[in-house]
């Protein structure tokens, strides 16, 4: 995409970051950031800071398994600004032996619970997260739901008769 | 005016009759069924028209709805039980007192229903003994009548519970 088209907001974070951001796009009036994922707590950050962004609301944080490919994770940060009225997506790919990412907790306290639930499903790894345990699932379930290699027909242990 | 309908000496028999005690309590039970509803999803609305006076489940004497399991002697089971459940339901039948008996009540309860997924348990026949099972996605309070008109036909039997034959080796 041609540089004069992106929104100021991504212009910026490239201004910013550089190579840390790996790529950009608007489509659709949606302005996406890929970034690298060692400098995430730093973008977002900014974003809630600069006063050109202003990022105040982190609306959700979500995982997505697109297996085979490789970086097999990706997690996405969808921010709001309700000073600015606007919107961007931030995502960031992990590798499937290494699925760790630094936790915004910090940036937003509001993302605690996000992130237990993307590390629930998908087994995303959130370093530096104050409380990182199941929040849908129990604990003692066997793997992670949402993963696309999950069996279909697995069935957990149950609280069987007593023998 | 109904004293002189009376048949002269008494109504016949003598005014006494023969039972045993156990069809006695068996008639007694029959018509004082304490159910307790674990309802979880659709299924509760459709028990609520069943107590209500459209259907008046009272008619079977199953109206006394007692919601602690210590007071209860028929567990209705209304709706989809998940893996994190389990556990509490099968705390709450452990706490009935004998005899108890099971109803699963609608598809999900029964099977699954169509919660064929990584956290549903497929059925509470998983890890309860079942007596009478409901179709339904929710059978209608119909559904629930039919069922309890089975379970007072165990009582007044005394056919085995499905706990006596608790757990099934196939």
């Amino acid at each position: 995409m041609a540089e004069e088209t992106k929104s100021p907001v991504l212009r910026k974070l490239v201004e910013t970051f550089g190579d840390a951001v790996v790529s950009t796009h608007s489509r659709f009036g949606d302005d996406t950031a890929l970034v690298r994922r060692e400098r995430i707590v730093e973008i977002l950050a900014f974003l809630r800071d600069d006063p050109d962004c202003l990022f105040d609301f982190a609306m959700d944080l979500t995982g997505v398994d697109y297996l085979g490919e490789e970086p097999r994770f990706e997690v996405v940060y969808h921010l709001y600004s309700l000073e600015k009225k606007h919107r961007v997506r931030i995502k960031a790919r992990l590798h499937e032996d290494d699925p760790v990412i630094d936790s915004a907790v910090s940036v937003w306290p509001g993302i605690n619970w996000y992130e237990r639930e993307a590390c629930d499903m998908y087994g995303i790894v959130f370093r530096g997260h104050p409380n990182l345990k199941r929040i849908l699932m129990y604990e003692g379930f066997v793997g992670h739901p949402l993963r696309k290699d999950y069996p279909k027909a697995k069935r957990q242990p149950t609280v069987g008769p007593e023998e | 005016m109904a004293v002189e309908n009376r048949p002269a000496g008494g109504p016949p028999g003598g005014g006494y009759a023969l039972t045993t005690l156990e069809a006695m309590i068996a008639w007694g039970r029959k018509y004082s069924i304490y159910p307790f509803t674990f309802a979880t999803a659709c299924c509760g609305i459709e028990v609520m028209g069943g107590f209500g006076t459209h259907y008046d489940l009272s008619r079977f004497g199953a109206e006394v709805v007692r919601f602690s399991p210590r007071q209860a002697d028929v567990l209705l089971v209304a709706g989809t039980i998940n893996y994190k459940m389990a556990p509490v339901l099968k705390r709450i039948y452990d706490q009935m007192l004998e005899p108890k008996w099971v109803i699963a009540m609608g598809a999900c309860a029964s099977s699954g229903g169509f919660y064929n997924n990584y956290t549903v348990l497929q059925g509470i026949d998983k890890i309860l003994p079942v007596d009478v099972y409901i179709p339904g996605c929710p059978p209608n309070p119909e559904g629930i009548i039919d069922a309890v008109v089975p379970i007072q036909k165990i009582m007044e039997t005394g056919a085995p519970r499905a706990s006596e034959r608790w757990p099934i080796k196939i």
